[in-house]
């Protein structure tokens, strides 16, 4: 049972049919399917496939917006439902797109993975100065801080990001993740971020590692 | 100064010239950081007037303004939208006062930062108005030429023309579009290949079409072959340097002057009308591709 939704899911995904999607997310949780599982084994793979074939050429932006939106229907609905009842506390996160940069959906994609994940986190949204990410780690007593910039001309804010925690002496009290199309392991490595996350999956399992280290 | 499309028509080949934002990142970065490259237009045309003068004396016969993101809506993104005059004129201004006619003027126009409905919440209505208030500053301030650039949606691009050629008809306008090479052919990432560019272009009242940025200039004789099966307007195309890398934080571009210069040639063969740079192009590159179309 749980399968045929996940296979429908991930058709919803592919189409772009925001309705279906959000009604399959609906439905999942009403039979008691987790919303981990909802999202891992169906709406993902949905999306996956529709980057792949962005990739690929065979599908274009249009597409791929209809998509994510859809999606994140689907991921509002089920961190709802998470965010109600008993909640197993893996660690404290804040994510933002770094300043001067607008874009947003894969920083969304991984706060929601991470939610689903058990992590509190607290979505800073685009356009965050360096002193916003401190302000607000401290504020939201974050373990980790977690920064996206999917410009080559805002990777630098990453950069420092690291010297000010450093000036300050924050460095070792928040670890921190760095994401975004152009970011790589060597720019990680060279600015002395704790570490790199591929893509939102990635980025949920380095953040795993960090907090249980 | 001869009117661009007659030039074109006996057969000239036209220099651009080449990328705006790395040089005003060179020369006013802490101007730039965290805000958009227009903010320096209020501030400090006289760096406006450095760049122009610099692709001027590397040759080029057509220099851009510094507007690419001067319309309303891109410029709401950085609460500058109440500027859009101030900014487009004063670009216009800095760049007519460097080339006294030795150029032309080319205002640059690019994408608004918003999508069209369905796919963002943008009415072609607004679209319009949003590129018709930058348009007929730059054209009341006297530039001789509209370029619309870097544009991956047919039907945006379709209104910034349009809007262009309702405040003066006789503005040349210069339409480009940014294409990706998918195993399927070069498309933008909106999904409009080369064939659709071609026709709705033309219809929508483009004088010069093409490409620019891109991922170096290989590709774009392949581009400007495909162009010259689906039209016969003058074609141009402003290539970038290759794609960036990142050495030292600093983004590189791999393709020298002399790469660039050589592959310009076979773009001139192609009968490509206007041979320009975009992204990680200098006054060198422009000099060198000048210097390698003139000696044909």
């Amino acid at each position: 049972m749980s399968e045929e939704i996940f296979e429908r899911a991930k058709e919803a995904i592919i189409k772009g049919d925001a309705d279906t999607s959000a009604e399959l997310a609906r439905q999942g949780l009403d039979k008691g399917i987790a919303g981990i599982d909802l999202i891992n084994k169906g709406f993902i793979p949905g999306i996956n496939d529709v980057g792949d074939k962005f990739g690929e050429g065979q599908l274009f932006l249009p597409e791929l917006i209809l998509s994510a939106n859809a999606m994140q229907g689907v991921i509002d609905i089920v961190n709802a439902s998470m965010e109600i009842g008993e909640k197993q506390n893996q660690g404290r996160v804040i994510l933002g797109t770094v300043e001067g940069d607008l874009h947003d959906i894969g920083k969304t994609i991984a706060v929601s993975l991470l939610k689903a994940n058990g992590f509190e986190v607290k979505d800073l949204g685009r356009d965050v100065s360096v002193d916003r990410f401190i302000e607000e780690a401290e504020a939201f007593e974050a373990d980790v801080i977690g920064t996206s910039s999917l410009l080559t001309t805002t990777m630098e804010v990453q950069k420092k990001l690291e010297e000010t925690l450093k000036e300050k002496g924050l460095k070792g009290k928040y670890k921190t993740v760095i994401g975004g199309a152009p970011v790589t392991q060597r720019w990680a490595d060279r600015i002395g971020a704790d570490a790199y996350a591929a893509d939102a999956s990635d980025g949920v399992r380095k953040i795993k590692e960090l907090v249980e280290k | 100064m001869e009117p661009l499309l007659e030039r074109i028509k006996k057969g000239e080949i036209l220099i651009a010239d080449g990328a705006m934002g790395s040089l005003l990142m060179a020369k006013a970065k802490d101007l730039i950081k965290g805000k958009c490259p227009e903010v320096i237009n209020l501030s400090r045309p006289d760096i406006l007037e450095e760049v122009a003068r610099l692709y001027l004396e590397a040759g080029a016969d057509i220099i851009q303004t510094n507007t690419f993101g001067g319309s309303p809506l891109k410029l709401s993104d950085y609460s500058l939208e109440e500027k859009t005059e101030e900014i487009n004129r004063t670009a216009v201004e800095a760049v007519k006062k460097v080339v006294e006619k030795k150029a032309y003027v080319s205002a640059s126009c690019g994408p608004s930062g918003k999508m069209l409905k369905p796919y963002g919440n943008v009415d072609p209505d607004a679209m319009y108005e949003n590129f018709l208030r930058q348009l007929r500053v730059v054209i009341e301030a006297g530039a001789d030429i509209v370029c619309v650039e870097t544009m991956i949606d047919i039907q945006e691009i379709t209104l910034a023309i349009k809007a262009a050629k309702s405040i003066s008809p006789s503005t040349p306008v210069m339409a480009t579009m940014t294409f990706d090479k998918t195993p399927r052919g070069f498309f933008t990432m909106m999904g409009v290949n080369i064939e659709k560019a071609a026709r709705e272009l033309e219809a929508a009242g483009a004088d010069i079409i093409g490409s620019n940025c891109g991922n170096g200039i290989e590709d774009m004789t392949t581009i400007a072959k495909e162009y010259k099966e689906f039209t016969s307007l003058p074609i141009i195309i402003q290539s970038n340097a290759g794609l960036p890398e990142i050495k030292d934080d600093e983004a590189v571009y791999p393709e020298t002057p002399e790469f660039m210069a050589e592959k310009s040639k076979e773009l001139a063969a192609v009968g490509v009308s206007i041979i320009g740079g975009c992204c990680g192009t200098t006054p060198d590159h422009i000099r060198a591709i000048g210097q390698a179309v003139r000696s044909l």
